[in-house]
């Protein structure tokens, strides 16, 4: 207890002055100006209105990545005080006084100072030289693009320095199972390895493939410890649980936790309300909780609603009525009904009302008590506005000829008998007798007669049906299809007996209450569904390219252009280090290939833990940069240059590992030795003279005149901004 | 020198051993004996798996395989002299020929899969009968009903239409290599059908044509399914049984046997499939004997069938990656065998390099050129290939083409993209939406003839009549400035600097101007490629650019497709990038031109591989074509598995005929329980031997059956199932049917096994026998009833449909989503 009376307290504290040194500079490269320029550069304008709804707390949708990367750069903007107050509208615009913009860019910048000591830990970690790691972290500090990227409001580099972070943590997990397995330190990083997997996923979906990859290391791995019979059962299973945990339920948990973040601050209606259910929009204040607020929850005979689409799809919808009748011929020359037309229409209109109605009674208002609508019953559906029957029969739709026409029923006094009793089929019921439920409730109405079910058919109508959509009786109805699925949005009971006062009566907004409340795994569900399925518009951008114009940096994205002077800001890596890790990827290739052929045949040209080193840092840096860049092929949609930057900085990795391999294993005399470093400084050094050249591109601080951007023009398809003055 | 005498050694034992009676008489049954060692559970491994072989009965025909290299190194891999090693020379099948039949003679008090005492040779006529009763059973179901519904039913409308193509020799373009449909009009030509069915669509009542002969092909090849199965489980299992039970799951497989009743490709494509599965599988128990005759038979007739699948449909790919595994992982096997020579090796290489890849390709090939030769009539598919293609096809107005040869002012033209697959420039009346450069005419390539492909080429500066008979014929030179008026519309190929509509660095292309009067951004300066300035621009032959005269670019078609409003067709730009790809180079093909006399041209015929190169450049592009349209039901690959939901081949309401392509809901669900039933064993086995344990030695037999055989046939199912859910075309239920075929043969493996280790299990020999028998039965007879209560989904129904209580199908609607 008073053990410091007996001894000196003594702190004895290992400092690598080479990592402080890295880390500093690579603070000094990422942090130099960064507040310059004031202006909207590139993909700001993108994430920056999102910044500005968690400002708010405004919901939004994004497909294009799960919440936590927003919610980093957000961070930034509310440590910075930022209000939302600005409008991301085009690239290039000033950013006025109340944008922090030092502060919102920091964390970005931040991540990527620190790739350049992690690189260093990494080499280190995977048990190679002091010189080697060092090599890396001098790489990773003059790459031309991952500084561009990393200086900006933008996701990449936070990306890459979660993916590093679970490499390295990995690493050192790995190494201290050797010594103490079960130890603290042994639990920290193997935690943090799940953690930073998870986060990385949660910046962008991308971050999935280092974190299967780092699932199937550690699978190796343990798949080896099962494989140990020194260890007992219980120890082994321990080890197997342990694993388990911390590599699958904490990403799990975690990433369910960005989520239960963002739900939380978001929670005010805003402009991406549309696409997500009727539930889930009325669990955000304003919007259409303002409307539903109050509404009654179960839906009884005589109560008027408003029938919404539950897939949404090309436009959220409502079911709707007009006057307007079918044309009696189509253009092609088919017939109709000329009855009332009956369509899907994407806004709120006193003509989607329509009202429950039993057909054996004939008042159109609740009774009281209200007797509740319940599945299989058999109902009619009145339109509010012209009391005229929901009906379909066997005529062709008009734009879908293979199903029914749905129409208001109009008594022509022909022979066609008005067919209007529709059943109720409650989707995602409970029980046989659930009552129908606002908002709650999926609901297909089966006709009676003919079995067809009311369905939303995606087509638009021409110019007769005001370009509204096409809602027909699909009579074969394959399976289960969200298009044929309804639900009740606005809901109120009717009281007016009279036509005129029904009429007053629907053109007031809807107000009576029960509150109800969606649960957080219903909401994340939704939410992580529509993030999946939302369609961002595949159109190709100026600068967008494809993945095999990467490895070759054939192309380039010009980010920012200075207002006045030809001072700009551009995407570029730096050609030395990226042509010389492509080249390293491939000589490492070769070589393991070549030793994997000759230990086949028992010829072992490396010793054994030499050769597990070298297996383990390709699968970490080439496997890294294999399943970063190689899913880019099967994707379909726009991709850009940057997206190249996670593989990339596995790449760079790798080229320090090939080269003190060469150095160490394949030059065998001390003059060969020596004449191959110094080819390596030579090359470093050509490689620092590219880095500088190119920095006026990459910090935009200096405007080039246009003979000196021309000269920088070192490839064609490099898109350098020449003003004409 | 270590090679050279261990070679030598080699062609002794192999010199030495013929002599040996092969296996049949007790003299091998003595040499066999004398190879083993007592077994107790303590031998070292390589001991061990010797002594395993007197211990047990029932599978030591297994395990002898097993014995035969094939084992991993971390199982089998005891030092080298301690393992048996009949790799080489004749001694080891001779040993295991004798291990096969012999043991399984022997009653083995514990074996329960076995006939009782017999002789061998009644034995080996029990198997053969009861192949021969699996065959006849197979026919007799896929022949039975085999000419109802007696109208098109389903895709037949396509394939029939096709095998008519074949027969009346019209040219025509498909997504699908041409080997299955060659095969189908084959098939039909042989019996008589005479092609003059039109095949218009589905429904269309066949009437006097003969229809039996296509269906009756395909029926065969279908039924043979089941006895390929029968084989290639009983080849990787070594068990009567197993095999039994994957060809009754797959006779009484409603799906299979839908699917191979009709004219489709799918029956051919599984018959290649499994016969390459069959051949590998045989040729893999053959590595024992490598370059024997048996040897290069199986491994010739494997490449054959990969031909084959690959030749019906590009889906013949993963039976290829199937086959291409298992040849790596053997010589990767072979290689690391250090008794092997590296010559050795590499004559291993070189047999498998020859069959496997040089054969497949010249049988592909050879389809092509088949192909070629037989449609050269002029059909519905000469649009998709470029004009010098379309000149070896009779009837095609290129063919023996006479045509006014130099380009005249005045003259209608089609101008066509000299990049494969892009087709002709075109326009039409409608306009780019709003939202999308210019609002003006939509330019376009399109792939098919139409009279919106036609264009009158006239002078920049005039607007006169250039066909006025008074004026003189001027012909259009290299260099020149021109106006190219699209006839139908009147407007002309104008751009300017609007971002086009896919490629946002390029400019747009429109039609602009009314009654050919428009504006500068009208003028296109028309160059030949490598041609001098002021030379006649030859109609076919030039390759010719068009350069937009104010911006500088060049006419181009990027090959993307246009969204719905631009109908699909393809996109055509203007290039500020003036590379000289074949994207913008153009050739002139059609050419009317009243003053010109026609001259007779011949044009130069492309090569063979050219031909070659360009149809599969338009089927890829054919295939990418496929996307399902927004808001149309599709099927997506995990219905399949789980039998959601079926195809309707024939009649929609109850009156009709119906056949409904749906699986057997009994077997499919079956498959699907011993998928994962089969992976959760595997991985408690493969864990268990990773921590050491020992297990017995019926066991260790077993589960080497289940992770060697089985893990093969998990590996087909996966291969066949899992890339359609990177496909981005459109997906049908049918695709899954290759995958259930591997997925009905692991499930035949698999119960087995399982039926074998709770038999093991019991104490009792008696009460195992029956355990095992009752459960086989109960299998069988379990797939064979539900067969008997889903036959009519193929053989037809009539009535109400399954909704209706009143159906006789009605109690048989488990899923809300079966329609029949």
């Amino acid at each position: 207890m008073l053990g410091f009376l007996e001894r000196p307290v003594v702190v004895t504290a290992d400092i690598n002055l080479n990592v402080v040194a890295l880390t500093a500079v690579g603070l000094l490269s990422r942090l130099w100006q960064l507040a310059y320029p004031r202006a909207v550069v590139f993909d700001e304008v993108y994430y920056g209105q999102y910044i500005s709804f968690y400002m708010k707390r405004i919901f939004f949708l994004d497909g294009s990545g799960p919440p936590f990367g927003h919610m980093l750069l957000a961070l930034g903007g509310y440590l910075g005080g930022f209000d939302g107050n600005f409008l991301w509208n085009r690239i290039g615009a000033e950013y006025s006084s109340n944008v922090p913009v030092w502060s919102l860019r920091l964390l970005p910048a931040l991540t990527g100072a620190l790739l350049v000591p992690m690189a260093y830990q990494i080499l280190l970690e995977l048990g190679f030289s002091h010189c080697a790691a060092t090599g890396a972290a001098l790489l990773i500090l003059i790459e031309n693009a991952l500084i561009t990227q990393a200086r900006l409001m933008l996701l990449e580099s936070v990306l890459i320095f979660f993916n590093l972070l679970a490499v390295l943590s990995y690493l050192k997990f790995a190494n201290s199972q050797k010594q103490r397995p079960f130890s603290l330190r042994w639990w920290f990083w193997l935690t943090l390895t799940g953690m930073a997997c998870s986060c990385a996923v949660g910046v962008k979906y991308v971050g999935v493939f280092t974190y299967l990859l780092v699932l199937a290391v550690a699978g190796v791995h343990a798949w080896h410890l099962i494989g140990d019979r020194t260890l007992s059962h219980v120890r082994v299973l321990c080890h197997l649980l342990a694993r388990a945990a911390a590599l699958l339920v904490v990403p799990a948990l975690m990433y369910l936790s960005f989520f239960y973040v963002h739900l939380t601050l978001l929670c005010r209606s805003g402009p991406h309300d549309q696409i997500m259910s009727s539930a889930f929009q009325a669990s955000l204040e304003g919007g259409l909780a303002r409307i539903t607020q109050g509404q009654p929850l179960e839906v009884a005979y005589g109560s008027q609603v408003t029938l919404k689409n539950v897939f949404g799809k090309p436009v959220p919808c409502w079911l709707h009525s007009h006057q307007s009748t079918y044309p009696m011929i189509y253009e092609n020359g088919r017939g109709s009904s000329h009855q009332q037309q009956v369509t899907c229409y994407p806004f709120k209109d006193v003509n989607n009302w329509w009202i429950v109605k039993d057909p054996g009674r004939h008042p159109l208002v609740v009774s009281s008590p209200p007797r509740p609508v319940r599945h299989g019953d058999v109902v009619q559906l009145v339109h509010g506005m012209t009391t005229r029957f929901l009906n379909t029969h066997d005529v062709a739709a008009p734009l879908s000829p293979h199903s029914q026409e749905v129409s208001c029923y109009v008594d022509y006094n022909i022979s066609m008998p008005s067919q209007n009793l529709w059943r109720l089929d409650i989707v995602n019921r409970e029980s046989d007798t659930e009552v129908w439920k606002t908002i709650l409730s999926e609901v297909r109405l089966v006709h009676v007669n003919t079995s067809a079910v009311l369905k939303l058919s995606g087509a638009h109508l021409p110019d007769w049906g005001f370009r509204q959509l096409e809602v027909v009786g699909e009579k074969l109805s394959r399976g289960y299809h969200e298009s044929m699925v309804w639900n009740v949005e606005e809901h109120r009971y009717g009281k007016s007996q009279e036509q005129k006062e029904r009429e007053l009566e629907l053109h007031s907004p809807a107000q009576m209450d029960v509150s109800r409340n969606l649960s957080f795994m219903a909401r994340f569900l939704e939410l992580q569904w529509r993030m999946l399925t939302v369609k961002s518009d595949d159109s190709e951008h100026k600068y967008s390219s494809s993945p095999l114009d990467w490895v070759t940096l054939d192309t380039s994205i010009a980010y920012w252009l200075h207002p006045r002077t030809s001072a700009q800001i551009h995407l570029l890596g730096n050609v030395v280090i990226w042509a010389s890790a492509g080249l390293a990827t491939a000589v490492y290739a070769l070589l393991f290939f070549w030793y994997l052929l000759r230990r086949r045949r028992c010829i072992r040209d490396l010793p054994e833990d030499c050769w597990l080193r070298w297996v383990l840092a390709g699968a970490l840096c080439a496997g890294g940069w294999a399943v970063n860049y190689l899913p880019f092929f099967l994707m379909e949609k726009t991709l850009f240059l940057y997206h190249y930057l996670p593989a990339l900085t596995f790449q760079i990795l790798l080229l320090p590992v090939v080269l003190q391999h060469v150095a160490d294993h394949l030059c065998r005399s001390p003059l060969l030795r020596s004449v191959f470093g110094s080819l390596v400084v030579a090359w470093y050094s050509c490689a620092c003279h590219v880095f500088n050249t190119l920095r006026p591109l990459t910090y935009g601080d200096k405007s080039l005149s246009p003979g000196e951007l021309r000269a920088l023009r070192w490839k064609d398809s490099w898109d350098i901004l020449i003003r004409k003055y | 020198m270590l090679c050279a005498t261990s070679r030598l050694l080699a062609a002794r034992t192999a010199t030495a051993l013929p002599a040996q009676p092969r296996g049949r008489g007790p003299g091998a049954r003595c040499r066999r004996r004398e190879l083993h060692f007592p077994g107790h559970p303590e031998v070292p491994l390589g001991e061990f798996l010797a002594g395993r072989l007197a211990r047990s009965s029932v599978s030591a025909s297994r395990r002898a395989i097993l014995r035969r290299g094939r084992m991993p190194p971390a199982v089998g891999g005891g030092p080298a002299g301690s393992e048996l090693r009949p790799r080489r020379g004749r001694c080891g099948p001779q040993v295991t020929r004798a291990v096969g039949p012999d043991v399984a003679a022997q009653p083995a008090a514990r074996s329960p899969k076995r006939p009782a005492r017999g002789s061998r040779r009644f034995e080996a006529a029990g198997r053969w009968a009861l192949l021969a009763l699996v065959t006849l059973l197979s026919f007799a179901t896929r022949f039975h009903r085999l000419d109802e519904p007696p109208h098109i039913c389903w895709d037949e409308t396509h394939f029939g239409k096709m095998g008519s193509y074949y027969i009346n020799r019209t040219f025509f373009f498909d997504v699908h290599p041409p080997l299955g449909k060659m095969l189908i009009g084959l098939a039909g030509y042989l019996s008589g059908y005479d092609g003059t069915f039109l095949f218009q669509k589905p429904g269309d009542k066949y009437e006097h044509h003969n229809y039996m002969g296509m269906r009756g092909f395909c029926a065969f090849l279908g039924s043979l399914l089941v006895p390929f199965a029968y084989l290639t489980v009983l080849e990787l299992s070594r068990s009567l049984p197993a095999a039994l039970l994957s060809a009754a799951l797959l006779t009484f497989d409603t799906g299979c046997l839908t699917l191979s009743q009709y004219i489709l490709l799918d029956p051919i494509l599984m018959f290649f499939i499994m016969a390459a599965m069959l051949s590998m599988v045989k040729y893999n128990s053959c590595a024992d004997r490598p370059f024997s005759a048996p040897w290069w038979f199986w491994l010739s007739l494997t490449g054959i069938n990969l031909a084959g699948a690959l030749g019906v449909k590009f889906v013949g790919l993963f039976i290829i990656l199937q086959v291409g595994w298992n040849t790596i992982s053997d010589l990767w096997h072979l290689f690391g065998d250090l008794s092997l020579s590296v010559v050795t090796v590499g004559k291993h290489l070189t047999a498998r390099v020859l069959c496997l890849i040089v054969l497949p390709l010249t049988l592909y090939t050879a389809t092509y050129a088949v192909h070629f030769m037989v449609l050269n009539k002029s059909g519905p598919g000469d649009g998709f290939f470029s004009s010098a293609f379309q000149a070896r096809l009779s009837g095609n107005n290129l063919h023996n083409a006479s045509i006014p040869e130099h380009l005249a002012y005045g003259s209608v033209i089609t101008v066509k993209n000299l990049r494969m697959a892009i087709g002709y420039l075109h326009s039409h009346r409608h306009l780019y939406p709003e939202g999308i450069g210019a609002r003006q005419q939509q330019v376009t390539t399109y792939l098919h003839k139409d009279y919106n492909n036609l264009w009158i080429i006239k002078k920049h500066n005039t607007n006169a009549d250039p066909l006025d008979p008074s004026f003189p014929v001027e012909f259009v030179r290299h260099g020149d400035i021109i106006r190219l008026e699209h006839k139908e519309t009147s407007r002309n190929l104008h751009s300017h600097y609007h971002e086009a509509p896919l490629t946002r660095k390029h400019y747009q292309v429109t039609g602009y101007g009314i009654n050919g009067t428009g504006d500068s951004n009208d003028f296109w300066r028309i160059e030949v490629v490598n041609r001098k300035f002021g030379n006649r621009i030859k109609v076919l032959r030039s390759r010719i650019r068009l350069i937009h005269l104010v911006t500088g670019c060049v006419l181009g078609s990027s090959g993307k497709v246009l969204p719905k409003w631009g109908w699909e067709q393809l996109e055509v730009t203007c290039t500020p990038y003036l590379k000289e790809t074949l994207n913008s180079i153009w050739n002139v093909e059609d050419h009317i031109n009243p003053k010109l006399p026609n001259i007779s041209l011949d044009v130069l015929q492309p090569t063979f591989p050219e031909i070659l190169l360009e149809s599969h450049m338009v089927m890829i592009r054919g295939n990418n074509g496929l996307k399902p349209k927004d808001n149309e039901f599709t099927s997506k690959p995990w219905h399949w598995p789980i039998n959601y939901q079926g195809l309707r081949f024939s009649g929609i309401n109850d009156t009709d005929f119906r056949v409904y392509l749906l699986g057997n809901p009994v077997v499919w669900w079956l498959n699907l329980l011993s998928i994962v039933l089969y992976i959760l064993l595997g991985s408690i086995i493969a864990v268990a031997v990773q921590r050491g344990a020992h297990l017995p030695a019926e066991v260790e037999g077993l589960s080497q059956v289940l992770l060697q055989g089985g893990g093969q046939l998990l590996l087909g199912w996966m291969l066949h199932y899992f890339p359609f859910f990177l496909m981005g075309r459109i997906l049908y239920f049918h695709h899954y049917f290759p995958a259930m075929l591997f997925s009905s043969m692991l499930t035949g493996i698999l119960w087995d096994t399982i039926l074998q280790l709770c038999a093991w299990s019991l104490a009792s020999p008696f009460l195992a026998r029956g355990m095992y028998a009752a459960g086989l039965l109960s299998l069988l007879l379990g797939t064979a009833y539900s067969f008997y209560l889903f036959h009519p989904l193929a053989y037809g129904m009539v009535g109400p449909l399954a909704q209706d209580p009143r159906s006789p199908m009605a109690g048989l609607r488990w899923l809300e989503s079966w329609d029949f």
